[in-house]
């Protein structure tokens, strides 16, 4: 049974843009009602969403183009900060009716901002190799940290409060769906087949005329932006941003999803996504125990099963060229 | 004459103390065999490495189409119209066969990032295209029925091919070949001349070859060059270098003095 | 220049800290070519060891004393190896074929497992405990200069141990073998070399050199807690590959010019907030510049 792990037969590709819509409109049937929701699992919900962003866009950098990175949690903290200090900078002068585009431009910038960042961590990266850009990307997350706790302007150590509650269900499901569409619709092209290549082997793929500075750095500068956005729907339903939740820990929880849903499968990681948010309030009644048992997870993981959970019938990835 | 396609002027590479390839000179015409051939270490790879920009000159230059091209990138060489393959394979093990080639043809795509996030009706009909074309491609090269099988799951011998099929999409006027015909039967050996002859002729492109077998390479080559120690100690038909004392000595030396 | 020397003597007694540790990260490295992510927790294991050995031995030995402290840094060190070989027969022996990304996830797990169940209330709790006193602490005051008598030992201790590590990898025939299995594993087990028992004794011989260092650490700190060897693991992370990571004199000298850098940075106004920032600043330009470290050698990869 031939077993395809990146490949895409050429229908499903016509059907990207209309799961797409359909995980807009539902985003939106979602969001009239979702007032109805019991606030706890409505919390749930988001913090799903927006772990999907997180492990969908970190898949594209770790999983589909292989450039490990541990750092991923400070994109996110430049996009929530970006947001958040935009957000409480200009809600005073934004009338209520317009408070949505408020968000949106918010988002979108934090989004740029972490796109920006992106571009500062992945173009030095270029030439590093497996675990010494492990370390780099931890690197650069750290730093980000450290500056973070350094600027007053944002509230230093002791965080910034006070952030406007305009992340919804509908806005996370629809910024989930439109993150899912555009990691898909890019790698699932001839374009996007690049991406893979590179992973697979650099010098193979320069050879057939790919550019692998391009691919890492576009990877890089989109992963980075989608974890902006996220970092940007986090503040806004937290409603308090600290420097230290944007932590190294952060960051491993974000590889261990990718990991889980087996690098470079989106419905893998999705999924995967889901089962970690959950999992932390299913085992609420073993707290004690609960980081104990994430970290045995880890290993259980690596020794068992390190091409992830669903990778149904793929066989382990060989001693990759790392 | 021509102008020549390919042209390495006194190419030389040195990595520290050691010249992997010294003073190179080698002429390729657009539609030349030529094959490569040399003791182990001699520099052979390295001299493919060189015309594919995976390391630069230390001295000399290296002609492409006319070009000055010591300093181009790979992937931009590519584009220019030179492909290779390795001669320990390397292809993309996470890529269906169709894939593989779907890939190298990508610098010849016009579906750019925009396009593949837009998703409209162009970009549809130019992915179908493109498939049309990697599996034409494939087809005459007899893998076209593997199109969905994981890459690295082929028999060797189809590797090879594959390999060279994924070269060819990236439509090449210049295809180096490093050592193609390792590890094969002589039954294969014979396809595979046959295969080069055939590429060289519906292609109508130039052929570089590195390759140890001998009869491979007097067989099919109109041009050969001889490296020993990075160094071109001849240069002529196959004819010219089976009768070269300097290559006889390089391949098995010299004969041993008598003990007086 | 007060001021200067001060720095300088604290920077050394820091970086040498830094360089114990970094030892161990780079002999681990250079023999299985993987980042042991698990380095900085055993630190903190050899930490609470004496802590819980003090008692003991105290009963036995007078305590604060040079032998009391001698007694138990040994007995840490010697637990700590134990540690370390058991985890490398547990977690990462198995994983020996895979690619090494695997493995440093394994390694960061492995890490994170210590850490958590090392907080938890049944074993040590999250508490930060004071250290015993192991050595009769003084202060030399040399006309302005503050020089801590621990501070002294740190440095002089590191030097031994250093030369005993020099020797030991140059002039034994474990070492040779040690140098052996981290240029070419294959060709060393062809040549007769016990793969496994080489890689256990080097994580042994890391893991004491850890230990050491989490009780010299220890002494100066306010106390200890279980993740105390999180922040001094990460420096010496970046000292390994300051030096070139997998080159032992390496190790030593990107601990030193670490903690020196460190140490000269917090005590200049303005930049002491970022002194955390700093070590990995220093790593990325390493990486980014020369990437086989001060004293390392580039490998290149063949096409």
């Amino acid at each position: 049974m031939p077993s395809t792990l990146n490949s895409q037969p050429s229908t499903s590709s016509q059907g990207a843009k209309r799961w797409l819509l359909l995980g807009i409109l539902l985003a939106v049937v979602v969001s009239m009602f979702s007032a109805q929701f019991n606030r706890y699992y409505l919390g749930i919900l988001i913090d799903c969403g927006i772990n999907i962003i997180l492990a969908v866009s970190l898949n594209l950098i770790n999983g589909h183009t292989g450039q490990f990175s541990l750092g991923h949690a400070g994109f996110m903290a430049v996009g929530g900060y970006t947001a958040a200090k935009f957000s409480l900078v200009f809600l005073p002068t934004v009338p209520e009716p317009l408070q949505p585009v408020l968000f949106l431009v918010a988002l979108v910038l934090g989004g740029l901002v972490a796109a920006l960042a992106g571009l500062g961590v992945g173009v030095p990266s270029l030439r590093l190799k497996g675990d010494y850009l492990a370390i780099v990307t931890l690197g650069f997350g750290e730093i980000i940290r450290v500056v973070v706790q350094n600027m007053e302007a944002v509230g230093a150590a002791s965080g910034l409060k006070g952030i406007p509650k305009f992340a919804t269900l509908g806005w996370t499901f629809a910024l989930a769906a439109i993150t899912v569409y555009v990691v898909a619709a890019l790698v699932n092209s001839t374009y996007g087949r690049g991406f893979i290549a590179v992973n697979d082997d650099e010098v193979a793929a320069s050879s057939m005329g790919i550019n692998p500075v391009r691919y890492k750095v576009t990877a890089f500068v989109t992963g980075a932006f989608f974890a902006g956005i996220a970092g940007g729907l986090y503040a806004h339903h937290k409603q308090f941003l600290s420097p230290t939740g944007f932590d190294f820990l952060k960051s491993i929880d974000i590889v261990v999803m990718v990991i889980l849903g087996g690098m470079g499968r989106t419905a893998g990681v999705i999924i995967a996504a889901v089962i970690l948010t959950l999992l932390p309030e299913v085992l609420r009644s073993f707290a004690d125990y609960r980081m104990i048992i994430y970290s045995l997870l880890i290993i259980a993981l690596m020794m068992a099963r390190p091409q992830g959970l669903f990778t149904l019938g793929q066989k382990k990835k060989g001693a990759a060229a790392i | 004459m021509s102008a020549p396609l390919l042209h390495l002027d006194r190419a030389t590479i040195r990595f520290g103390g050691l010249t992997a390839v010294g003073d190179f000179s080698l002429s390729v015409q657009p539609n030349e065999l030529v094959g490569l051939i040399g003791p182990n270490g001699a520099g052979k790879t390295t001299a493919f490495n060189m015309i594919t920009g995976v390391y630069q000159p230390t001295a000399g230059a290296i002609h492409f189409g006319g070009r000055h091209i010591s300093g181009v990138k790979p992937h931009d060489l590519t584009k220019l119209g030179i492909a290779r393959t390795f001669q320990n394979i390397r292809l993309f093990g996470s890529l269906s066969v169709l894939d593989n080639v779907r890939a190298a043809m990508q610098l010849h795509c016009t579906n750019g990032i925009r396009s593949a996030l837009m998703r409209g009706k162009n970009f549809h009909s130019h992915e179908r295209g493109i498939e049309k074309e990697a599996l034409e491609l494939l087809d005459i090269f007899d893998l076209g029925k593997l199109r969905d099988e994981d890459a690295k799951s082929l028999p060797y011998g189809d590797q090879r091919r594959l390999e060279i099929v994924r070269a060819l999409a990236t439509k090449p006027k210049l295809l180096l070949l490093d050592e193609p015909a390792a590890g094969m039967n002589p039954t294969e050996k014979e396809e595979l001349m046959h295969l080069i002859q055939f590429i060289k002729d519906k292609f109508n492109i130039a052929i570089m070859l590195v390759e140890h077998d001998m009869k491979v390479v007097m067989g099919i080559c109109q041009k050969i060059a001889v490296l020993e120690y990075g160094r071109k100690i001849a240069e002529g038909t196959p004819d010219e270098i089976q009768k070269n004392p300097k290559v006889i000595a390089a391949y098995l030396g010299t004969e041993e003095e008598d003990d007086a | 220049m007060d001021w200067f020397l001060q720095q300088l003597i604290n920077g050394l007694a820091l970086g040498s800290i830094y360089a114990l540790i970094a030892l161990g990260y780079t002999m681990v490295y250079g023999v299985l070519r993987f980042i042991n992510f698990a380095h900085a927790d055993v630190l903190m294991l050899g930490a609470y060891a004496a802590y819980f050995l003090a008692p003991a031995v105290s009963s036995v030995l007078p305590l604060p004393s040079i032998t009391g402290a001698l007694i138990v840094t040994l007995l840490a060190a010697i637990i700590c190896a134990g540690i370390g070989i058991l985890i490398e027969f547990l977690a990462y022996r198995p994983l020996r074929a895979r690619p090494k990304l695997t493995v440093l996830i394994t390694a960061i797990g492995v890490s994170l497992f210590i850490e958590f169940t090392c907080q938890h209330k049944a074993v040590f709790g999250a508490d930060t405990k004071p250290f015993p006193k192991l050595l009769p602490a003084a202060d030399y005051n040399w006309g302005g200069l503050v020089v801590s008598s621990n501070d002294l030992v740190v440095v002089v201790v590191t030097a031994l141990l250093l030369a005993a590590m020099w020797f030991i990898v140059q002039r034994t025939k474990m070492g040779t073998a040690m140098r052996a299995v981290s240029f070419n594993q294959q060709a060393a087990a062809l040549m007769g070399v016990n793969i496994n028992r080489i890689i256990s004794f080097t994580f042994g011989l890391g893991s004491a050199l850890a230990a050491i260092a989490g009780i010299l650490y220890a002494l100066k700190a306010p106390g200890i807690e279980p993740l105390m060897g999180v922040q001094p693991g990460l420096r010496a992370f970046v000292a390994a590959v300051l030096g070139g990571i997998g080159n032992l004199p390496g190790a030593a000298l990107g601990g030193l010019l670490l903690g020196l850098l460190e140490t000269f940075a917090g005590g200049i106004s303005g930049l002491s907030n970022y002194r955390d920032g700093i070590a990995f600043a220093i790593l990325i330009l390493i990486l980014l510049f020369k990437p086989a470290g001060l004293l390392g050698k580039a490998t290149v990869e063949k096409v």
